[in-house]
């Protein structure tokens, strides 16, 4: 058992995943999809937990998330907006949803609102083409989103990260003298 | 003409049956009996022998014959082992998805089934990450099962004694992909493996596995109780059956549509509404964005795996694109490759490497800044990723693109000489930070 002093859920989760998947090193991404619902990313003392409570290197933990784009390891926003870009998607107005989202949030894709709340990804095809142009917040589907409604991706309520802390102000820009 | 339409949904059930993906409910109308049918009435190797007799093929994409799959497995007394591959990920494609959503005990019971025929004491279903809502449709359904001594300890009061377990992807097209699959659900990197052994010699942990699609598996349920002649009934010798199609892009009634395999594009696209009133068709691809184009001269075709490869195309996972006039082919083809750059693994060099060059040159003539050289650098490059990657991704990320240059090479041409999109199709205009 560990000797560090996690959370008293991360190690219930972890005996847990062990439990129902005791094989080669299946508990990982169980265990990871866990905290990443509680906490909206992996902050970087998760994944030294998963190495410890499931006896692993935290090589390999670090080689696992970094392939898979649900497993996050930088601060990510409360609500997480993910558009689908794909074929069906873009046909039917996908690539101005987005545009909007931007320009409103003033943010790019792939990036975190200065406060911290929302976070705007761009989504390989969800498998809801039927709903194109279709979104994800929080995993929780919707669409058809038309581009001039994306509103609706901001406000519909959906479940949020008990566990998520917003970030720490952001310092004052650093000012160099160069002349 | 096709198969006339089946007067009611054997796997969409959902549909006719409001609150089917409750046990009670599933329950009330038939579920369950074909499993109670196959543990009590059959011996394993006669559910083989049935699936076989039936010519079920694999309704993830490659179409393969299902019960020749489960009869490749060593008679050595090992433990077998059943994975349902459920990343449904092929861009196109939202069958699975909607399938698991609304009818979940019908792949449950299709995969006790299943496992009873293969002898297999334990199943994993590995489900797409982002499907949220079907993984606890899914699971809720299991806790049901388990409580009703449907799973567990001697199934249904038989000796068959069954686990099941459900697995989440995590945002990864490449496991959709049998081994990285695998892979993934040993808790690794999703990258692909050698083959052979093949996952019937050595897949989950090393064990005898067989990995079907979530809609392969739950054909068996019908299948059971009405026999393989009845399944014949649609579709053609090689391809008998039903297929959820699902249909989307410029047609009116986007959506899954069960279907008989010898309807033809049109008639699907007619199921589906048609294309969008006032325009017409100018291309279809029908087995997802990994399969060759087809232009509209060829909406004739039937929908069955071996007319699609005659047409030049595939079934694949039934992910039917519909793209009217109004559709720019190079931005349609250069966001698909895209796709496939973004999802490549990196594992092997031209996979990797040729998928960046693709969506490089694609952006550039989208852009109207293309050379005529370019043409015939795509066909080059996707002439050394075709049939030289490690696994089916490489040739996936090329079928597109070159059925475009094929069958619209004019329009390619027209973005060089006139240094725009001739339809006008304008680039994305993003938050510059």
């Amino acid at each position: 058992m560990s000797e560090r002093n996690w959370p008293a859920e991360w190690q219930e989760w972890a005996e847990a995943s062990r439990a129902t998947f005791p094989n080669a090193q299946s508990s990982l991404m169980p265990f990871l999809h866990r905290v990443r619902s509680q906490r909206g990313w992996l902050p970087p003392e998760a994944l030294d937990a998963a190495a410890d409570l499931l006896g692993m290197t935290r090589q390999h933990v670090n080689s696992v998330v970094s392939f898979y784009t649900l497993f996050r390891s930088e601060p990510t926003g409360r609500r997480t907006i993910h558009v689908c870009l794909g074929l069906s998607c873009m046909m039917a107005g996908a690539d101005t949803l987005m545009e909007n989202l931007e320009h409103h949030l003033g943010i790019a894709e792939g990036q975190t609102t200065r406060d911290g709340a929302v976070t705007l990804l761009e989504a390989e095809c969800l498998a809801a083409c039927d709903l194109a142009p279709a979104a994800q917040v929080n995993l929780v589907y919707r669409g058809p989103v038309a581009p001039e409604a994306f509103r609706e991706l901001l406000e519909m309520p959906v479940p949020e990260p008990e566990g998520w802390v917003p970030p720490s102000a952001p310092e004052a820009p650093e000012v160099t003298n160069h002349g | 003409m096709g198969s006339p339409r089946p007067d009611r949904h054997y796997l969409l059930r959902q549909r006719d049956v409001s609150g089917i993906h409750q046990l009670a409910v599933y329950r009330e109308h038939g579920g369950y009996q074909a499993l109670q049918q196959a543990l009590e009435a059959n011996q394993p190797d006669q559910l083989v022998e049935l699936t076989k007799a039936s010519g079920l093929r694999g309704r993830g994409g490659a179409g393969f014959p299902t019960g020749m799959k489960w009869s490749f497995l060593p008679k050595d007394g090992r433990a077998r082992v059943l994975v349902v591959n459920a990343d449904e990920g092929e861009p196109g494609t939202f069958k699975d998805r909607e399938l698991m959503e609304g009818n979940p005990h019908q792949l449950i019971e299709g995969m006790i089934i299943t496992c009873f025929a293969i002898g297999a004491p334990e199943s994993y279903v590995y489900i797409r990450g982002e499907f949220l809502h079907g993984y606890e449709r899914l699971t809720a359904a299991i806790r049901e099962a388990e409580e009703a001594g449907i799973l567990g300890e001697r199934v249904m009061g038989t000796d068959f004694s069954h686990r099941m377990f459900v697995y989440r992807g995590a945002g990864a097209y490449i496991c959709g992909e049998e081994t990285a699959l695998l892979e993934s659900l040993e808790g690794k990197r999703g990258n692909p493996r050698s083959k052979p052994p093949f996952p019937a010699v050595a897949g989950l942990y090393g064990r005898p596995t067989v990995v079907n699609n979530v809609e392969t598996i739950m054909n068996l349920p019908p299948l059971v109780l009405e026999g393989a002649d009845w399944y014949r009934q649609w579709g053609t010798e090689k391809s008998p059956g039903l297929k959820v199609m699902s249909v989307s892009g410029h047609v009116n009634r986007p959506g899954n549509y069960e279907v008989p395999l010898d309807w033809t594009l049109a008639e699907l696209i007619e199921a589906a509404g048609g294309v969008r009133t006032g325009h017409q068709v100018k291309a279809v691809i029908p087995g997802g964005s990994s399969m060759p184009c087809m232009p509209a001269s060829q909406l004739d075709t039937p929908i069955d795996y071996e007319s699609l490869v005659q047409a030049g195309s595939m079934l694949g996972s039934g992910g039917c694109i519909v793209m009217d006039e109004t559709t720019c082919m190079v931005r349609a083809v250069a966001r698909v490759v895209r796709f496939y750059r973004n999802e490549s693994c990196g594992k092997c060099t031209p996979c990797r490497e040729g998928t960046f060059w693709l969506t490089d040159i694609l952006d550039r003539l989208e852009r109207g800044d293309g050379e005529m050289s370019d043409l015939d650098t795509l066909l080059d490059v996707s002439d050394n990723i075709n049939g030289k990657a490690f696994c089916a991704l490489g040739d996936a990320a090329v079928g597109f693109l070159v059925s475009a240059l094929k069958h619209f090479r004019e329009e390619f041409v027209e973005h060089i000489t006139g240094q725009r999109c001739p339809l006008g199709a304008r680039q994305y205009d993003t938050v510059n930070h």
